[in-house]
């Protein structure tokens, strides 16, 4: 029977858990970071002594854990890119500026067990001779910027944060820096903009990879809230152990957020790739079924900017069987596994891992128009296709929603996100485009009629001024 | 004297290390570091092997001179590099030929992707394609996105005819828009500070304007305000955009947005002649484009001198033009004052009285404004009289960048050619004390006002013979008995000596006011008249007389100097 594995939400909502620093020793709180701390020097087979801090690395690396943050990109592996050598202080970022529509795993965390997150980092930044990190928490999360506040206090008033942490010789300090409300501000780079002070700009990669050129031109790792607090788990359970969770190369737990028309939206934490889509949106211990009486017209798996599912879509992806040999099996939408690389072979990406569920009653031009409206508020304007693009498809869509839609819409929209994707500074291109593209090319009968329809209604309301309706108002 | 005339015989640079690409087919070397804005060393990009290569790729915010923003995308290439085995060994085709894998989209392996020609390094091997369909086709598709919300309002913008969004449309847009949208609208004719106004609504947000005086000049005064397609540029709140070099902004902006206050709406760009000269307003000497039409200069621009200028210049020496097409110009050959008299007659009675003036009689005051040619002349003039000699300093203040505390534009040649003493204006209360005691009792001056600088009108009336030359008039003008009426730089040919000793030559852009004739010319009568000698009667073969006679300039010839000059030991 398919059910939550709890990780990391283990305590939280646990009747009685609260957030403070007590509560979360009872609960055995930091004692990963006592276990991190004693990894000291050791000897390696091949006669090298591998230090305490590379010991974590490895083991980060060997757990597999991949970023909880929207790309799924091997954590172990960005630490390994760290410019160890440039004599430059090393910075890490918590990114928890978590902003995609849908996705609300993270808060969670901040809100209701921020020691967790805090042990996560201590370890992170021990692990990678890190003495001064950031938690970049998002400017709508007053409230959780100042839970973390207090508990990097009560850290620091026990010796967990500041000189010699817990007797020994490693000092660290961590500061909370607030957003101001822009979406761009998730993106790492235009993080560690936003963070030196400055427009939250994207950076050009190459040469401004955060691992070499980062924070202050230093290398700099950017991990997302989940992910670093994994950390934590994974020094308690050794990286071995932490990749029997989850699938192969989709290793540990996983946090989802449900939302939509389901009966119980809510945050649940998974074994990575041992739950479906459907499961996660049907069985009881998950989303408990769509609402009487609808039926299911689309999800989006990962996040605002993944690519849209339809109901009864089918992929063939590719199946090592028993025996070892690859075959190729069809599968349902629902019944794809929930992980990294079963949606990314269905063409989509499980992104923050925020599923949003439309049933039979979401006009699917008024909801792609709604997406497009908030990422051509979200762009940062700086570099041409995207600047440009996301508003242009917006205003499209938002004609389309008032009645002044085209048949030609349809392509005319499909072109314009085309011209966006791949083509950007940072992954806002696709972002903005990649709702645009599989809404269109999946639902574009839809489309095609509403303008269609559109088109007609006015040749019969003939007259021959042509009046456009108003653009959106930000 | 070392023979050193330093960008000629500088030693041979270490060999370059070179890399084997590829563009448009065609094999090429290039060199694997190329200089970056500042001039160090990095890794080659795509667009500078494209340029080596002979392939211009269209570009906006990407300026040589600024740090790499990377943001307009229009440089965007299609590109392939070696493609490796899953044992990173490389795959070859079955010519033994490396096998080239196109840069795709990850996640959508048919479409090609394009990398930013201005911020990517080339790798070996690489292969870019600047005229391959895919590269118009993203060309296009970022050209149209400028565009969409563009006003086109070209036949009323400044910037028609120098515009890369025009230029850029005719060679890679569509003829026709398929926008039907309102629109964005943004702020028209904002006042950014006195000398610069900006439509946003033309505005690309290529963010030239604003790396230039960030990370130029030093004052972070411009910058973006709103997000997405809505980002406006703006000062900052309650600053004005007022420092020394605000006007570069208005060269660099690839579009009409910044547009300077003293040259909008004067002048279609297309009916200018360019001329290429130098900023006389200090001993830096920038290099500038003087743009003018039918005997009226209208701008200056600077002109590219990584060995002056680079591409800049500052606000005060580009406006301060506006006196050579000053009403009051002098245009006419006086006589004691009134009588309005023939060059002929002029030059022949200024000839017979120099001619009688015995030895130590004559002072010469001229200008460290006047050209090598001209104070080379005077100097022979003063070698006949033993005349005692000076010229005029002139100081402000100096900046970090481009602004020489020397406002005179040729203090070093008047120093090298000996027209005035190191100490340039200590011979000036000599010359006075000379006139009151009735020793000097000639006096020629060129281009200066001699009664601020210490020999009143008191003095200048005890002289025998005052001989003046000069463009506009003044109170040693009003005094002269003759008055010759000189040209502007802008009306003339000649060379400069800067502060850092770099010989630089200007051409004539405009033809001379009136009667008034370039002070080389008449002045080579005069000589030829007093001493006998003759020299030269063109601007070439002076200045290689001159560089042959003086020690300092080392036999440069005036077909030496070319564009950027040549710098000379000082």
């Amino acid at each position: 029977m398919p059910q939550q594995y709890r990780l990391i939400l283990k305590n939280i909502d646990a009747p009685g858990y609260t957030n403070d620093l007590d509560c979360y020793v009872r609960h055995g709180g930091y004692e990963a970071l006592k276990k991190a701390f004693e990894m000291g020097p050791r000897v390696s087979p091949d006669g090298g002594t591998v230090s305490g801090p590379e010991k974590i690395r490895k083991t980060v690396l060997e757990s597999g854990l991949r970023g909880r943050g929207g790309a799924g990109f091997s954590a172990g592996l960005k630490w390994s890119f760290v410019d160890r050598k440039s004599g430059k202080p090393i910075y890490l970022i918590c990114n928890a500026d978590e902003s995609e529509p849908g996705t609300f795993k993270d808060r969670q965390i901040i809100y209701k067990d921020p020691h967790q997150l805090i042990e996560g980092m201590i370890i992170s930044c021990y692990a990678n001779d890190v003495h001064l990190a950031y938690i970049y928490i998002r400017g709508e999360f007053p409230e959780g910027a100042r839970i973390l506040k207090r508990a990097l206090a009560e850290a620091k008033a026990k010796n967990l944060l500041g000189k010699k942490i817990l007797g020994s010789d490693y000092d660290l300090e961590i500061y909370i820096h607030r957003g101001a409300g822009a979406y761009i501000c998730g993106e790492e780079t235009g993080l560690i903009e936003s963070l030196e002070g400055k427009r939250a700009y994207p950076r050009i990669k190459p040469p401004y990879f955060p691992a070499i050129l980062g924070l202050y031109m230093c290398p700099t790792i950017v991990n997302n809230v989940e992910t670093l607090c994994h950390v934590r788990h994974i020094v308690n359970m050794g990286g071995a152990d932490y990749a029997k969770l989850g699938t192969p190369n989709n290793t540990g737990t996983r946090i989802v957020s449900l939302s939509g028309q389901v009966k119980k939206p809510g945050y649940y934490e998974i074994e990575v790739g041992k739950v479906t889509i459907g499961e996660l949106i049907n069985h009881e211990n998950f989303g408990g079924g769509l609402l009487d009486g609808r039926k299911l017209k689309a999800i989006i798996p990962g996040g605002s900017s993944a690519k849209v599912f339809k109901a009864g879509e089918k992929f063939k992806l590719k199946k090592k069987g028993a025996d070892g040999q690859m075959t190729t099996v069809e599968v349902d939408m629902l019944d794809l596994p929930y992980d990294f690389d079963s949606l990314q072979a269905a063409g989509s990406m499980s992104g923050s891992s925020a599923i949003i569920v439309m049933d039979d009653s979401v006009d699917i031009v008024e909801a792609l128009a709604n997406l497009s409206e908030f990422y051509a508020h979200e762009s940062c304007g700086q570099c041409t296709p995207c600047r440009e693009g996301s508003l242009w498809m917006s205003k499209a869509l938002h004609r389309m929603t008032h009645g002044e839609g085209r048949k030609q819409d349809a392509d005319y929209l499909l072109n314009i996100a085309q011209n966006i994707q791949g083509r950007t500074i940072c992954a806002f291109g696709e972002a903005c485009s990649w709702p645009v593209l599989s809404f269109v090319k999946k639902f574009k009968d839809e489309f095609e009629a509403k303008g269609a329809a559109d088109e007609s209604r006015n040749k019969v309301a003939a007259t021959s001024k042509v009046t456009i309706a108003a653009s959106p108002q930000r | 004297m070392s023979n050193a005339t330093t960008t000629e015989t500088k030693p041979a640079p270490p060999p370059v290390d070179k890399m084997k690409i590829k563009i448009d087919g065609r094999e090429i070397e290039v060199p694997k570091m190329m200089p970056d804005w500042q001039g160090k060393l990095q890794p080659t990009t795509m667009l500078q092997a494209c340029a080596a290569a002979g392939h211009d790729v269209p570009h906006y915010c990407y300026h040589p001179k600024l740090p790499i923003a990377g943001n307009c995308r229009m440089c965007l290439v299609e590109f392939g590099t070696p493609a490796m085995g899953p044992d990173r060994k490389p795959v070859l085709n079955e010519d033994g030929s490396a096998k080239i894998a196109k840069s795709v989209l990850p996640y959508e392996p048919t479409s090609p992707r394009g990398a930013i020609a201005c911020a990517t390094p080339i790798s070996p091997g690489m292969e870019i394609y600047p005229n391959s369909p895919a590269t118009k086709q993203m060309r296009e598709a970022v050209l149209e996105s400028l565009l969409i919300n563009h006003p086109l309002d070209c036949p009323i913008c400044d910037q028609a005819g120098e515009c890369k969004l025009q230029e850029y449309s005719v060679d890679h847009g569509n003829a026709a828009s398929r926008f039907v949208e309102e629109k964005v609208h943004k702020p028209k004719h904002v006042d950014l500070g006195p000398r610069i106004v900006l439509d946003d609504e033309r505005c690309i947000l290529c963010s030239r304007c604003v790396r230039f005086t960030k990370d130029i000049v030093g004052d972070d005064a411009l910058g973006f305000a709103q997000r997405g397609s809505h980002n406006t540029l703006t000062n900052f709140p309650g600053k004005q955009f007022d420092n020394n070099y605000t006007l570069n902004t208005v060269d660099i902006c690839p579009v009409g947005a910044l547009t300077s206050k003293d040259f909008r709406f004067k002048m279609r760009v297309w009916f200018l002649k360019e001329t290429k000269s130098i900023c006389t307003s200090c001993a830096t000497g920038c290099n500038v484009i003087v743009g003018s039409r039918e005997g009226n200069v209208y701008r200056y621009e600077p002109r590219e001198n990584d060995a002056v200028n680079s591409c800049w210049m500052c606000d005060s020496g580009r406006l301060n033009y506006k006196w050579i097409n000053r009403e009051d110009r002098l245009t006419e050959v006086q006589h004691l004052k009134s009588k309005a008299q023939s060059w002929p007659m002029a030059l022949k009675e200024i000839s017979e009285v120099l001619r009688k003036a015995s030895s130590g009689s004559v002072a010469i005051v001229a200008s460290a404004r006047q050209t090598n040619e001209e104070l080379y002349l005077l100097k022979k003039l003063a070698t006949k009289f033993n005349a005692i000699t000076d010229s005029v300093p002139r100081h402000g203040e100096s900046d970090k960048l481009l602004l020489n505390a020397d406002r005179n534009p040729n203090s070093n040649g008047a120093k090298l050619i000996g027209i005035s003493p190191a100490q340039m204006g200590s011979n000036l209360p000599k010359i006075a004390d000379g006139i009151r005691n009735g020793t000097i009792k000639t006096l020629i001056v060129f281009g200066e006002d001699v009664t601020k600088h210490g020999i009143g009108t008191d003095l200048l009336v005890k002289l025998d013979h005052l001989i003046v030359s000069d463009i506009l008039p003044n109170k040693t003008t009003e005094s002269a008995h003759y008055l010759l009426p000189g040209c502007a730089h802008a009306e003339k040919r000649g060379s400069f000596v800067n502060a850092k000793g770099r010989v630089q030559r200007f051409l004539q852009a405009i033809q001379p006011k009136g009667d008034a004739r370039p002070e080389w010319e008449f002045l080579h009568e005069l000589v030829f008249n007093v001493t006998g000698q003759n020299g030269f009667a063109s601007i070439e073969g002076l200045f290689n007389q001159m560089a042959q006679e003086i020690p300092a300039f080392n036999g440069v010839t005036w077909a030496v100097l070319g564009d950027a000059g040549v710098t000379i030991p000082t």
